[in-house]
């Protein structure tokens, strides 16, 4: 028995290790490598028939000269700072739209809530890549969103390739990753407490503010961090929705990988993403570890 | 040896008849004809869905009154309590509180305070906090919260705890927490929904008695809500009996317990042993019943000819290791089982195959010259004015 308990332990340590730790440290690598006209496109490699010696050459060979580049070239600046401003306003859009739906799922007879929490998780059967590319037809200039505003006798609109595309896809996108969390909290408050301030002279709306909205932070904060950091680092809805306005550090690696062929240039803004990340993802775990005590 | 079965009554009941219960109370509004109920239920009846939850109860609730509703669990009685909060919504009937139908007012607007079953104590908020909740929904001044506040506190033994979080404190002070949340706006009635359900006997007992003085002190109106009868017996000045959305009794614990209504009532406070026979003689208060058991005297009335039972409280059963003088009330059997509970013990003897009565004997001395124990012949007897005839 203490051997199985132990394996469990473990478990997810290697699992971190080999998918996590190792892949990164593998970017961290590269980042600190300098661009080559070789196949892979990077030097130094480590020259293993050397030895130690050759390990020794390899990290001295080692050097932060791609991190000076991304500080020199605005376009990295300038892409960093559009994705946490486009992460940041797509988050509070999904809080806005997210929390009345969770909110409204969880008030209703639990035979209902299930349906609807099966709805809101309906749209994941359908492949991301097709969805978006519905996007595409309403969005488009001559697509559905238009035809629909013509019938109402509206002028046309033209959003398609901008950003407010960008952020329409990700709300739309990244919907359920809120209002699942956000149920989560609000299906299991104890409906006492509402009544309890009721009772005590709250107005059902005073109750709202000072019960339930209070005691749904946590679920607010869990669908917040679990929208916000992939949003920041999205890479297919700003290629399909963006056009080539949107400035996105998604973009930007694949650019600098796949068109530019500079691997240390990608790898150094996917560590500078990350490390930005890791900040709210430590408060996140900090609060989190408040409620469990 | 027995007397025949319309004989002359063995012992008439003296004219003037003791009270019952033992306890001299002389607060009684409901006895007064003048006084006005501070609660008033008129024909209250409410359904959920095809269930009948509460069937139309009258209910009057007295100024500085502690109520208790008891029944089993479904019986309607928190149902009752929620419609009074404001929770739930009649579907027939109305609400008086102090003369004024409340149909219309929702939980917020309602002088009436709750103290929920599992406290219901926000989690987010300082001891402190909760008990300011609705001080400041009243609009008091803070000043006045703070200070208000503290005196709760005091009053509930919780000084200096303000500032600590509900889950850092023990069921017992949360339950005094949940006590003080809902007395601080001094509401017209308190409502306590199975107040001491969470917490162990011994603290029960301590706490029922804290509720008692509590309520004494502060001059409040408390409804109960309960299926533990020791617990309304203890803490109420008169107990309503419910059933399947239907009061049964209602009346001081004494009379509940002395002078049940029906076997309903009997059975569920306390333990109680039933005999059924047929009436032959009813007069002057007293009965006589023959079954098949014998035949029993008790005090009451019933249709002569007709089914009733008598009803006798175990501890209302006197063993006797010798026969007695033969009469009516008594029974000759052998102990089949007891259960000796330091105070008292209790007998099972079988009088007849497959019929036992209970009876209880209290512990009054350490030593017995001649112990009982299983098998043994024994002779059990009780005076009519012990037993109360049921017709229902």
């Amino acid at each position: 028995m203490k051997g199985r308990g132990g394996l469990a332990a473990i478990l997810p340590f290697l699992w971190l290790a080999l998918f996590f730790a190792f892949p990164f440290l593998l970017v961290a690598k590269l980042s600190l490598s300098d661009t080559a006209l070789a196949i892979p496109p990077y030097a130094p490699r480590i020259d293993w028939s050397r030895g130690l010696a050759g390990v020794r050459d390899f990290l001295a060979a080692l050097d932060v000269e791609t991190y000076g580049r991304l500080t020199r070239d605005r376009l990295y600046l300038d892409a960093y700072l559009s994705s946490l401003r486009i992460a940041a306003t797509g988050t509070g859009l999904l809080l806005l739209i997210g929390y009345p739906i969770a909110y409204g799922i969880a008030r209703c007879p639990p035979a209902v809530r299930q349906a609807l929490v099966m709805a809101v998780v309906l749209p994941f059967w359908t492949s991301f890549l097709i969805r978006i590319y519905a996007w595409i037809a309403i969005l488009k200039p001559a697509g559905v969103l238009n035809a629909a505003l013509g019938a109402l006798g509206l002028p046309p609109v033209d959003i398609l390739n901008t950003e407010t595309a960008v952020i329409l896809g990700l709300v739309y996108a990244y919907l359920p990753f809120m209002v699942l969390p956000l149920y989560a909290v609000l299906e299991k408050q104890d409906e006492s407490l509402i009544e309890a301030a009721q009772d005590l002279g709250a107005t059902p709306l005073s109750a709202f503010w000072r019960v339930t909205f209070p005691l749904s932070i946590p679920g607010a904060a869990a669908g917040a961090l679990l929208c916000f950091i992939p949003m920041a680092g999205e890479f297919v809805i700003p290629d399909l929705l963006g056009g080539s306005e949107t400035l996105m550090l998604g973009r930007v690696i694949w650019t600098e990988f796949f068109a530019n062929r500079d691997w240390p240039a990608a790898s150094a803004v996917a560590v500078v993403l990350l490390a930005t990340l890791v900040v709210p993802i430590l408060l996140f775990e900090r609060q989190q570890a408040k409620v469990l005590r | 040896m027995d007397q025949g079965a319309d004989g002359p009554l063995s012992e008439r009941p003296p004219p003037h008849r003791p009270q019952i219960g033992g306890i001299r109370d002389t607060f009684a509004p409901w006895e007064d004809p003048g006084a006005k109920p501070l609660v008033r239920f008129e024909g209250v009846a409410k359904a959920f869905g095809a269930t009948a939850a509460v069937k139309g109860v009258d209910l009057s609730i007295y100024e500085r009154e502690f109520f208790a509703l008891l029944g089993p669990s479904g019986c309607g009685k928190t149902t009752l309590m929620r419609m009074l909060a404001g929770f739930e919504t009649p579907d027939a009937g109305r609400i008086l509180l102090e003369g004024r139908d409340i149909a219309a007012d929702p939980p917020h607007r309602r002088p009436v305070h709750m103290m929920f079953q599992a406290y219901a104590l926000f989690p987010h908020l300082s001891v402190a906090q909760n008990i300011a909740f609705g001080l400041k929904r009243q609009g008091l001044p803070k000043a006045e919260v703070s200070a208000r506040v503290e005196e709760m506190l005091a009053l509930v033994k919780l000084d200096g705890m303000g500032r600590r979080r509900p889950d850092q404190l023990s069921g017992g002070q949360r339950q005094r927490v949940a006590l003080a949340r809902a007395i601080a706006p001094r509401p017209r009635i308190l409502l306590l929904d199975e107040p001491m359900a969470a917490l162990d006997k011994k603290l029960r007992e301590e706490t029922q008695f804290e509720l008692m003085n509590l309520q004494q002190t502060l001059g409040m109106t408390f409804m109960i809500v309960t299926h533990d009868q020791d617990e309304a017996m203890v803490v109420a000045d008169r107990i309503a009996v419910m059933r399947e959305g239907e009061i049964v009794q209602v009346g001081r614990p004494g009379e509940v317990y002395e002078a049940p209504a029906d076997r309903y009532v009997a059975g569920f406070i306390g333990d109680v042993n039933l005999f059924e026979g047929r009436v032959a003689v009813s007069e002057g208060g007293r009965v006589r019943l023959i079954s098949d058991d014998g035949t029993f005297e008790a005090d009451g009335a019933g249709p002569v000819g007709e089914t009733a039972w008598v009803a006798v409280r175990p501890e209302k059963v006197a063993v006797h290791t010798e026969p007695p003088v033969a009469g009516a009330n008594v029974l000759a059997g052998r102990i089949h089982d007891y259960g000796y509970l330091g105070d008292w013990t209790t007998y099972l003897v079988e009088v007849a195959p497959g019929r036992r009565v209970r009876a209880t004997r209290a512990n009054a001395t350490r030593t017995v010259e001649r112990p009982l124990g299983c098998g043994d012949a024994v002779w059990l007897s009780f005076a009519p004015s012990s037993a109360v005839v049921l017709t229902r």
